[in-house]
């Protein structure tokens, strides 16, 4: 090849990279502009309730359009208590699930046993959403209800939580629905964090007679601690930000209450009721400063959990 | 008096019990919510349901035009969101070891995998329902397609960072510049990973209805209209299951069924998919 043509085709190919490199760069640019758009639009959608109720706005408990007065406590409260109630169970669930998945299962049944988990995180929303509504919520009602009620009820510290009639729907269903979705979530990250444990250290402890039990319970768990936190956290992120399911049980009602068992509203759920329903600047732009605590709220706790997870790979990194 | 040996072993015995408990505990969920879908909704599954438009409140339809708007959105995220979200991965694992932007960009996407999606429909909302004054197709579009872009770079990603060091080597040893190695040689080795990853993203996308609340609604009409609000199955299936109607809600069990179905046979055939690739390296 002549040496000009050659020339010519090197400076293509030199022009090629610098752009293909760039085209590249721009498009992993544009989820960080992503980002800051989304915060910006909501900051910028809900200046008109932050005037106007400051910050108030988080300890008011009041929610009335007609007279355009709006806190922001109970939605708040009842995302905070259904996703605590949705880790009370998914926690011990999920590591049980997992703890079967790495050391208890047949080889073969592990492939279609984590499918059959991870199908449970890919039935939609809105699905768990109508399953809660018309046959969970109903034998909830009749059968858990009244016995939580009946048993709980006069407990002197706990007694207060489960106190009302049983109407099937409420916080603590919506909680329940809320824990199955995000087992699979937690479940398969501990199943993920258990498996990079060293084949090593295992090996050394059931070498000094312990059983599978204290391996999982000393050696393994110790040994992934920063991951599985992570992996909680997620299912926390995941939780917290939950609409569709738990719209469909929670009984959307703007009143704090004790008892568990009554309706209350959360931060998604008051969104997709009322936001097309919206008349006036202040209470869409209420609803607006909702979903802006709600996206604050998971993306620092989203933050925190790749944080943890990040912390485990690095320290995987470092000592193998 | 038991022995510490003995009660050593009860103990291991009774977690492994719960544990397999647990694991129990999780399927029966799956089979329960599987059963109840079948249940419900293969008795109202008919041809009615494929070929007439959602009804009017107390009468007989079908589902037509909610499941046509529902694959035209989908389809149109995934359009939008694949390209940048390949594009982006791309960048992440051939041009991310130095600099702040990879690891901010991997930061924040892992973050936005898991945004609420309820959110993500506020931001556009905010953004282009407000602009254009209406709400529309595109903006249901829209919505979803920001939904695919964080899965579709994960696994873009995580895919490209499997195809060995040597392939590119090799390559680059032969002469080929770098947009030449990452296209003709590292994103075909990946293509059945990119492949599943945009599968999921579309699975997780058609059975998302948070975002679609406040983009594209509803309508109760055949409409093919991007820039009309467009009906479209998840919008549907939560108007019809919350209404008092009985015929509303025997629509919203055959939707439910043909979703979960559609979506979970999506999860599956990813997963097939990528397995018989893995094991053919």
């Amino acid at each position: 090849m002549p040496t000009f043509l050659r020339e010519v085709h090197m400076k293509r190919h030199n022009l090629l990279d610098i752009l293909f490199r760039n085209v590249t760069c721009l498009s992993a640019f544009a989820v960080l502009v992503l980002l800051i758009a989304i915060i910006v639009s909501l900051i910028i959608g809900s200046l008109p309730s932050i005037k106007a109720f400051g910050f108030q706005f988080l300890t008011s408990a009041e929610w009335d359009p007609v007279m355009d007065e709006f806190g922001a406590l109970v939605p708040i409260v009842g995302t905070l208590v259904t996703s605590a109630i949705a880790l009370l169970i998914a926690i011990p669930v999920s590591f049980g699930i997992a703890l079967f998945l790495t050391e208890l299962s047949p080889r073969w049944l592990r492939r279609p046993l984590g499918i059959a988990i991870e199908l449970l995180a890919g039935i939609p929303s809105i699905i768990y959403g109508m399953w809660g509504l018309f046959v969970f919520a109903p034998l909830f009602a009749d059968y858990v209800q009244p016995w939580l009620i009946e048993k709980l009820g006069p407990l002197p510290i706990l007694g207060p939580l489960f106190q009302g009639i049983p109407m099937g729907i409420g916080v603590l269903t919506a909680g329940i629905i809320l824990a199955i979705m995000v087992i699979p979530f937690i479940a398969s990250v501990m199943r993920d964090v258990f498996e990079v444990v060293p084949t090593l250290l295992k090996e050394s402890a059931y070498g000094l007679g312990a059983t599978t039990w204290e391996v999982m319970w000393h050696v393994v768990l110790p040994y992934t601690k920063i991951g599985v936190a992570g992996g909680i956290m997620l299912g926390l992120g995941r939780a917290l930000g939950e609409t569709m399911a738990v719209t469909f049980v929670i009984g959307n009602a703007h009143q704090l209450s004790a008892s568990l068992l009554m309706p209350g509203n959360s931060i998604s759920s008051a969104l997709a009721n009322e936001f097309n329903e919206a008349v006036g600047k202040l209470y869409t732009s209420a609803l607006v400063e909702l979903g802006l605590i709600l996206f604050l709220i998971t993306f620092i706790v989203l933050s925190l959990a790749r944080y943890m997870l990040y912390m485990l790979t690095k320290r995987e990194g470092s000592t193998s | 008096m038991l022995t510490l040996y003995t009660r050593r072993r009860l103990i291991n015995a009774l977690c492994l019990g719960i544990s397999a408990l647990a694991m129990l505990f999780g399927l029966i969920w799956l089979g329960w919510i599987l059963w109840t879908l079948l249940a419900n909704g293969l008795p109202q599954l008919s041809t009615a349901v494929l070929t007439q438009m959602t009804p009017p409140p107390n009468s007989t339809g079908g589902l037509l035009n909610a499941i046509a708007g529902s694959l035209m959105m989908t389809f149109l995220a995934a359009l939008i969101g694949t390209p940048i979200g390949i594009l982006a991965g791309t960048y992440l694992a051939e041009f991310g070891q130095r600099g702040w932007l990879a690891p901010t960009t991997r930061f924040i996407n892992d973050v936005l995998l898991s945004a609420p999606s309820i959110v993500i429909g506020l931001f556009i909302y905010e953004m282009y329902v407000i602009k254009i004054g209406h709400f529309s197709g595109w903006a249901g579009a829209l919505a979803l397609s920001i939904l695919v872009i964080p899965i579709v770079i994960r696994t873009t990603e995580n895919m490209l960072r499997l195809v060995p060091n040597t392939l590119r080597e090799a390559a680059a040893a032969l002469g080929a510049p770098q947009w030449k190695v990452i296209n003709l040689v590292t994103l075909r080795a990946a293509r059945a990973g990119i492949i599943t990853g945009v599968l999921l993203a579309v699975a997780r996308i058609s059975g998302e209805t948070a975002p679609l609340l406040f983009t594209s609604l509803n309508n109760q009409f055949w409409n093919s209209d991007m820039n009309e609000p467009m009906a479209n199955l998840p919008v549907v299936i939560f108007q019809f299951a919350m209404s008092p109607y009985h015929d509303w809600q025997s629509l919203a069990w055959a939707g439910a069924l043909l979703i979960t179905f559609s979506v979970l046979s999506l999860n599956i055939m990813a997963r097939v998919l990528f397995r018989q690739k893995s094991t053919t390296y």
